[in-house]
């Protein structure tokens, strides 16, 4: 059911039919609800996403430049990102730069970073095993094990491929 | 609506009590945190502790200190001991209501355990007035908290997560509100001052419109709200205009718009004597929490700090106090289930 016009509460309050009445209820909750500008909210995640780029971008540059090959230097930045994304969780700062940022702090590296950081702070109280141990990863454990199974799913299809003679 | 001879009943309608000797409310307490007494409603609680961690290690010790301070508070202020009290009914918002259990354990009082998520204030209002007006209690403490990090670690995200929250989304309010039911104290300290009973009751239904964002609970209270006030009038064959104010407990800009509206098609104007304490107890623009405040704390420390200040000072002197609860889970909400909703109404009436 695509209801497009507004639905009034009269419409709700008279529907004897309880799943008519729920999709009214929802449609009308829907045109009620403040929306977050989505305009707004990308050029924020751009400006935020970019910066976040442009400082990993700097930081290769440097490790090159101080003599790494590119792929090393690639690594250095990660773990440098990682740490500083790491560092300003424990500060109680990046939730701040993501609540600004949003979607630009959520996909870099350093959002990564965060989800992983942020449990761990909040569960230490239930101990090293049942805490940090079992909880560290409730937010990017869907993450990690999606992301190693795609590339599982991913290698399979390369490996046919190539016996196929394709690639 | 007056109780028939001997064999007197004190039901009234389908889902209500009017109370044959209405219970007075002689003391209330109000615990808050930073962020709440920066609010409008700051400078009238009773303790503010700008700690969060109110001096303990974790969320859930700290939401208990909480408990026990509001809990503490009360019987000083009532001028009671702990042995005085009969029956302590309360609740909070942690799993298998931690702050409760742990918060009040000292205190030495039989306990009554209750959970209707942010409701649970009205729900012990009406258990603590049934009590004693049932006599099986002659002084009853009701008492619910709630606290913003211990709430959010549970329903939502750690705090340092980095996440943005909707504008229907609602702030836990750090807190807890205890108020003192009792049948024989009907002293008054201040002869200047009213006495204030709870003149009766409507105990909600669950109520699901089959909302799903957990965001916006607001919009899934909203219904019960809605059921229960309608419920009221009906039991007790009332118009709005009888109350000098409606208070829900939580639900927000987003719910107060959408029960006003239901209630305004169901032939109930309520917009002129409608008030929320979740939209009360925060200014949304300065403090940035959204559509407003929220939790078992929110609709406690209101009415213990303000709503009783005003019954007693008669500038209101009759007031349908409803606390709205959101009955979700993470688990039921992970199910991909609704969140139902439950309002619990009580009356409260400056005499």
């Amino acid at each position: 059911m695509s209801e497009k016009k507004q639905v009034s509460a009269k419409e709700i309050i008279n529907e004897t039919d309880t799943q008519q009445r729920n999709e009214y209820f929802n449609q009308y909750v829907k045109d009620v609800t403040p929306k977050n500008s989505i305009l707004g909210n990308t050029v924020k995640a751009f400006l935020v996403g970019g910066i976040i780029c442009i400082i990993g971008q700097a930081l290769t540059n440097y490790y090159i430049y101080m003599g790494a090959d590119e792929d090393t230097g690639k690594l250095y930045t990660t773990i440098t990102l990682v740490f500083l994304s790491v560092l300003l969780t424990g500060f109680g700062i990046y939730q701040k730069m993501a609540k600004f940022g949003g979607a630009g702090t959520l996909v870099p590296i350093t959002g990564f970073a965060n989800s992983v950081a942020a449990p761990a702070v909040e569960y230490k109280k239930e101990g090293q095993v049942f805490g940090i141990g079992c909880k560290i990863f409730t937010i990017a454990g869907p993450v990690i094990l999606y992301g190693i199974f795609c590339s599982w799913v991913l290698g399979i299809i390369y490996y046919l491929l190539k016996l196929l003679g394709v690639v | 609506m007056t109780a028939n001879g001997n064999n007197q009943t004190k039901m009234v309608g389908k889902q209500s009590i009017l109370f044959q000797n209405a219970p007075y409310i002689i003391a209330t307490a109000s615990v808050a945190g930073k962020k709440e007494s920066e609010g409008p409603l700051g400078s009238l609680f009773d303790i503010v502790n700008e700690d969060p961690m109110f001096g303990q290690n974790s969320w859930e010790e700290a939401e208990s200190e909480l408990m026990k301070e509001a809990a503490e508070k009360v019987i000083m202020k009532a001028g009671l001991a702990n042995s005085d009290i009969r029956y302590l009914v309360g609740g909070d918002l942690l799993g298998q209501l931690i702050a409760t259990s742990f918060g009040i354990a000292e205190l030495k009082i039989p306990v009554l355990g209750i959970y209707g998520a942010c409701s649970t204030m009205g729900e012990a209002m009406s258990i603590g007035a049934m009590l004693v007006d049932g006599g099986y209690a002659d002084r009853v403490l009701a008492i619910t908290s709630s606290h913003f990090a211990g709430a959010e670690k549970q329903f939502r995200f750690p705090l340092d997560y980095g996440n943005q929250r909707p504008y229907s989304a609602t702030w836990t309010v750090t807190g807890s509100g205890a108020v003192i039911i009792t049948g024989e104290d009907k002293k008054i300290s201040n002869p200047a001052e009213a006495d204030v009973v709870i003149k009766g009751i409507t105990t909600g239904k669950i109520v699901d419109y089959g909302i799903k964002d957990s965001m916006n609970m607001g919009a899934a209270m909203a219904p019960a709200a809605f059921e229960t006030i309608k419920q009221n009038l009906e039991d007790f064959g009332l118009q709005p205009s009888y109350y000098d104010r409606i208070i829900t407990g939580d639900l927000g800009d987003v719910g107060s718009k959408i029960l006003i509206d239901l209630l305004l098609e169901a032939g109930h104007d309520i917009s002129k004597n409608h008030m929320d304490c979740g939209v009360e107890i925060f200014d949304k623009e300065k403090q940035d929490t959204h559509a407003g405040g929220s939790g078992c704390g929110c609709s406690a420390i209101t009415f213990a700090g303000y709503i009783y200040r005003k019954l007693k000072t008669r500038e209101w002197n009759r007031v349908l106090f409803l606390p709205t609860g959101a009955l979700l889970s993470q688990v039921s909400f992970n199910e991909g289930k609704t969140v139902p909703g439950i309002a619990h109404a009580v009356m409260v009436e400056a005499k």
